[in-house]
């Protein structure tokens, strides 16, 4: 009797969640898939015969190619890879502020459209697909590297541009405008001016972004410290490989280092 | 009357800018030289010709029966290995964040202060969580495809040290930056770790640690997409192939595939992170 009466006084027991429990059961079984499709030999990965050839691969990169005529040579792949990160961004942010114009409904509805699909292609297509791609029409080097960066980058600032310039007040510019101002000097000096400092900071956050990408865009064949890693790993140079592998860790870590001190000290 | 006094002053800071615009160009130079920028190589008339060739032979995109189940194959490869790293990173990740929470330490309680050789696994713990994530996908892709061969053997890899990494790090950051009142009563009252940890700090930061997880997910797919033009299988590696053989349409095809795939992902990374979270 007592406890029909407690039962009775308790809220009704929730609805066990059927809906999650299906969500999660889908998940393991993706993951369960997963495993199971790729056939990973796993024997082969962890036999002590494939664990002692992995750690005789890893003991070939000791000590690194320290001679100064190489360190030279990793000296011109870094200087090549900041100038990709900082032509490619450069083009981008001028690109995308063309097409920024058109995005931000300038021309109209339809051009709108047309430019945001354009940049949307752009942007979802990885650098390194572009720098695939570029290859064919640039040849082998760093400037199918930077034409990689520029065509992804510009989709990414063209966006962001566009967002910028759509989500500022509209009175300054409206107010050159009825007072007789052109239209072309009514952005100049009321749009743009507004707009600036966001773009600014859009592209050097994106120029950073850039500099760890073109690191490592050279794996395809364009440029930088990444065509060297290619190179020497596929002639089995390992003490070569290691030494471009500290120079690209060194080269993200300072940049790093850079960007957080500059943030720091304009904050 | 408007004579020629009237007029504004033609630009008050034209000096200024032409200064930076000078400046600018002198300092363009050496980029230009550096990065061997030759834009009129890509109008020789024979990579032209070559190039606008590849690009006819984009359309119509590739779409024979053979080459669509070869597509489909090499697409469901690449979320495996997005899948399988993950899972593989997940195991890594979560006995280092663990390990890494200062929240968690028990010797804190009551003196704020470490154990010495506490301190030391967590700092090691700490240093071990950057080695991972400093070193990029692509590159250990590159060493595993060299140890281990052509093949998702290298991607899997390659994304489980990289995202355990990552991972490790932003869990500890999150967890660290959510209300730690609960867990810190817990341990101060005399609950074990794990205690602590399942019923102060989980409830507090699962919402947020399930979603960085679901995004990091979706990140997965598009670097083993990448990972794929270093031989690690998958999209990328077809895609590469293609081309390789400069055939535009299968390359044409492949990008439609990836778009779709990626704007996939986002679709139910945004599901799940709303379902989840």
């Amino acid at each position: 009797m007592n406890g029909l009466a407690t039962s009775a006084a308790m809220p009704p027991a929730p609805r066990p969640p059927w809906a999650m429990l299906a969500l999660l059961l889908a998940l393991a079984s993706l993951v369960l898939a997963s495993f199971l499709s790729l056939s990973l030999d796993w024997e082969a990965l962890f036999t002590a015969e494939a664990i002692a050839s992995a750690a005789e691969f890893l003991r070939s990169f000791a000590p690194p190619e320290m001679a100064l005529e190489f360190l030279r040579r990793i000296a011109v792949g870094i200087a090549e890879t900041l100038s990709i990160s900082a032509l490619g961004t450069g083009i981008a942010a001028l690109l995308g502020g063309m097409l920024a114009l058109p995005a931000s409904g300038r021309f109209g509805v339809l051009l709108r459209l047309a430019t945001r699909m354009l940049l949307n292609v752009l942007r979802s297509v990885p650098e390194l697909v572009w720098a695939a791609i570029w290859l064919i029409a640039a040849g082998l080097g760093p400037f199918a590297g930077t034409l990689a960066l520029a065509a992804h980058t510009t989709g990414v600032l063209g966006r962001l541009f566009a967002d910028a310039l759509e989500n500022l007040p509209p009175q300054a510019e409206a107010t050159l405008r009825i007072n007789g101002a052109g239209p072309i000097a009514a952005f100049f000096y009321a749009t743009l001016p507004q707009a600036a400092p966001q773009m600014i900071s859009y592209v050097l956050y994106r120029w950073e972004n850039n500099i760890r990408v073109a690191t490592i865009l050279g794996v395809v064949g364009a440029g930088g410290l990444g065509q060297m890693l290619k190179y020497h790993l596929s002639l089995f140079q390992m003490q070569q490989a290691a030494s471009v592998i500290i120079a690209m860790l060194l080269l993200v870590a300072l940049v790093d280092a850079a960007s957080f001190w500059l943030r720091k000290a304009l904050a | 009357m408007t004579t020629p006094s009237d007029k504004p002053p033609a630009d008050p800071a034209w000096h200024g800018r032409l200064a930076a615009g000078l400046l600018g160009l002198a300092l363009l130079w050496p980029l230009l030289l550096g990065s061997e920028f030759k834009p009129w190589t890509l109008l020789d008339a024979q990579s032209l010709a070559a190039a606008m060739r590849f690009l006819a032979s984009f359309l119509p995109p590739a779409h024979s029966t053979e080459f669509l189940r070869q597509a489909a194959e090499a697409t469901w490869q690449t979320v495996a290995i997005a899948t399988a790293g993950m899972s593989l990173a997940l195991l890594g990740a979560i006995p280092m964040t663990l390990l890494a929470t200062t929240r968690l330490s028990l010797s804190r309680v009551g003196t704020n202060r470490m154990g010495w050789a506490a301190a030391v696994l967590r700092q090691l713990t700490r240093w071990k969580l950057v080695v991972l994530r400093s070193v990029p996908e692509l590159v250990w892709a590159l060493l595993f495809v060299r140890i281990f061969g052509l093949g998702p053997a290298a991607g899997v890899l390659a994304i489980a040290l990289t995202y355990s990494g990552m991972l490790g790090k932003v869990y500890a950051e999150i967890l660290e930056s959510s209300d730690g009142h609960a867990t810190a009563t817990l341990i101060a009252n005399g609950s074990g770790r794990l205690g602590a940890f399942l019923y102060g700090m989980l409830p507090e930061a699962a919402a947020e640690l399930v979603s960085y997880t679901i995004y990091r997910w979706e990140c997965a797919i598009r670097g083993s997409v990448v990972m794929g033009f270093v031989g690690a299988g998958g999209l990328g590696q077809r895609m590469d192939e293609s081309l390789k053989m400069l055939a535009g349409d299968e390359v044409c095809a492949m990008l439609i595939v990836f778009v779709l795939l990626v704007a996939a992902a986002d679709f139910v990374s945004k599901m799940l992170r709303g379902r989840l979270a």
